[in-house]
């Protein structure tokens, strides 16, 4: 299927269940799925670097703070609508992830990971010292009440999450299938024949921070008008990191299916909690479900699901199926 | 003849070890040349060099005339040099086709300058699993290969890059007779359409066939440079590998 169609697509499924959110005729089902869609752009960002080219990424709330805190700044400038302050936060966010990328990409797996756990902890202690965007104290961010046509502000934000959702969804499963895809599975799997048969692997590794790195400040750049009061312990919160790499490992890291199916339920799930236990089993239900995947289904949903179709989860990683019925493939 | 390959004195150390010292080389286009040393004489350091997968500090590597120093393994490879690595190192998630696909894409097509069709990639992967005798398992994964077919689809991956050198770091190491002369027919036949081959090799059988020259490290120098026959009768050389 091509791109463009598939963006289509996406906004269609999306428009649907906005759709039937307006008419249960309940804000908080908007409450609410903005926070998955949320996850779903996290995760599927997360994937790009994490899951396509095997380099643990612990700074989700980096980038995402980042996106956030971009907001507040230009909000005490001067108020611009949300779209353009998605591009701010992105192009702030894809400027540190190209930084970042630089700096440490030479480091491979757990050093590469500490060195995105300190990210984070560099950025929050600059945030928490930054006296303009309200430094440890925290900052308010005054939302209209409505927006033409939407009716309700958070209906808005909701929609804008939905097609930026639709967008990063778009770009993975556009990367998946490309010549960069390829150039990103080599270097998961092996950097030193990557480089012998021509891959340039620094500069995909760029590409992949760069593009994750994006993606998250993107969806963090609405977050100060979704909550309406932004303070660094939250933003900065180890969930986001937590929950970025759980819901890829849930769904499935090799396809862009994966971490959509984990974000979705992992999200769903911990608002369902909210709602009924309390937020602080939030944290609980990924890990015992972290522990329930590795032990039942290391490759994800997307490995159970290709298993119990009797196929092998390996002859789809990250590509399409693969025909059975090629020579000297087994009956 | 003019010289494809030039290694000019060159040097690598690990910390206070010396793995190679001045070495020089000339290697030239369409020649079939036997490296031949005992384990941990700095063979496979001199291929690392050569390819860019390390960095050599002292003399310099001269490919077709242009000067390799500083230039990453990549561009290295795109520029006609390619290898196989010693203990084979494919892209295990990938499956036999896209193994061979990933230097097309990235090697040749890069050279050419232009995106190949897709179809004519794909045709290209097939012909060349044909060449190896793989294409029975072009969908399969490199884990369910034999070490002999391991070994096949290294070589193959290296000769999707449609190099002017290959190097062929032990390709045949644990391989029985028959597969040895498997690999061996598919250097020569390749060695024929006019690339250049470094084999580096323990099984002297392999070698001796191979070789239209032998080259020999001992200790991270050169000792012995020329004729097979003459290089395997020199008493340096013959002290090295078995000893007085």
């Amino acid at each position: 299927m091509r791109s463009d169609l598939f963006f289509i697509i996406c906004l269609l499924i999306g428009g649907a269940v906005f759709a039937a959110a307006v008419a249960l005729n309940n804000d908080y089902y908007f409450f609410a799925g903005y926070v998955v869609l949320q996850y779903v752009v996290l995760s599927t960002a997360w994937n790009i670097l994490g899951g396509y080219c095997g380099y643990v990424n612990f700074g989700t709330a980096a980038f995402f703070a980042l996106g956030a805190y971009t907001t507040v700044a230009i909000y005490k400038l001067y108020p611009l609508p949300i779209p353009l302050l998605l591009v701010a936060g992105g192009a702030v966010s894809v400027i540190v992830g190209f930084g970042m990328g630089y700096l440490t990409l030479r480091l491979r797996g757990a050093f590469f990971a500490i060195a995105t756990l300190a990210l984070a902890v560099v950025l929050q202690t600059l945030i928490v010292n930054w006296d303009f965007v309200g430094g440890s104290r925290g900052a308010y961010i005054v939302r209209p009440e409505a927006i033409a046509p939407f009716g309700n502000y958070v209906r808005y934000l909701f929609m804008v999450m939905l097609v930026l959702a639709a967008a990063a969804v778009t770009i993975a499963r556009l990367i998946e299938r490309s010549r960069l895809g390829y150039g990103f599975a080599t270097i998961r799997d092996d950097e030193l024949a990557a480089e012998a048969s021509g891959v340039p692997t620094l500069r995909l590794k760029l590409i992949a921070t760069t593009i994750s790195g994006g993606l998250m400040g993107m969806a963090g750049a609405p977050f100060p008008y979704y909550i309406g009061y932004l303070q660094p312990s939250s933003t900065f919160g180890f969930d986001y990191a937590v929950n970025s790499i759980a819901m890829p490992l849930i769904g499935g890291t090799t396809s862009w299916v994966g971490p959509v199916i984990g974000a979705i339920l992992l999200a769903s799930l911990q608002q369902i909690a909210t709602v009924t236990i309390s937020s602080a089993v939030n944290l609980l239900i990924v890990g015992i479900l972290l522990v329930v995947f590795v032990i039942v289904a290391p490759n994800g949903i997307i490995g159970l699901v290709h298993t119990y179709l009797q196929r092998k989860p390996d002859d789809f990683v990250g590509r399409r199926p693969v025909k059975t019925d090629a020579p000297g493939a087994p009956p | 003849m003019t010289n494809l390959l030039e290694v000019d004195n060159l040097g690598k150390r690990f910390g206070g070890f010396i793995a190679l010292e001045n070495i020089s080389l000339s290697v030239p286009a369409g020649q079939r040349v036997g490296l031949i040393g005992p384990n941990g004489s700095g063979k496979s350091t001199l291929v690392n060099c050569i390819c860019g997968t390390l960095r050599n500090e002292q003399g310099t590597v001269r490919f077709d005339g242009r000067v390799l120093d500083g230039s990453t393994a990549h561009q290295r490879t795109r520029r006609g040099v390619a290898r196989s690595f010693q203990l084979p190192r494919p892209f295990v998630s990938l499956n036999l086709l896209d193994n061979i696909r990933i230097p097309l894409i990235y090697t040749v097509a890069a050279r050419a300058g232009a995106h190949r069709h897709a179809r004519e990639i794909e045709g290209r992967c097939t012909d060349l699993l044909n060449e190896v005798g793989l294409h029975h398992k072009a969908r399969h994964l490199p884990r369910e290969l034999t070490q002999v077919e391991m070994r096949k689809l290294e070589l193959a991956r290296a000769m999707a890059a449609e190099p002017k050198l290959l190097i062929a770091d032990e390709a045949m190491a644990g391989l029985t007779h028959s597969e040895i002369e498997d690999i061996l027919v598919l250097l020569v036949r390749l060695n024929e359409q006019g690339v250049t081959i470094i084999l580096i090799e323990h099984i002297m059988r392999a070698v001796m066939s191979f070789s239209q020259r032998l080259v020999v490290l001992v200790s991270g120098r050169k000792i012995a440079d020329g004729q097979p026959d003459e290089v395997m009768r020199d008493p340096e050389v013959e002290r090295a590998y078995l000893g007085q």
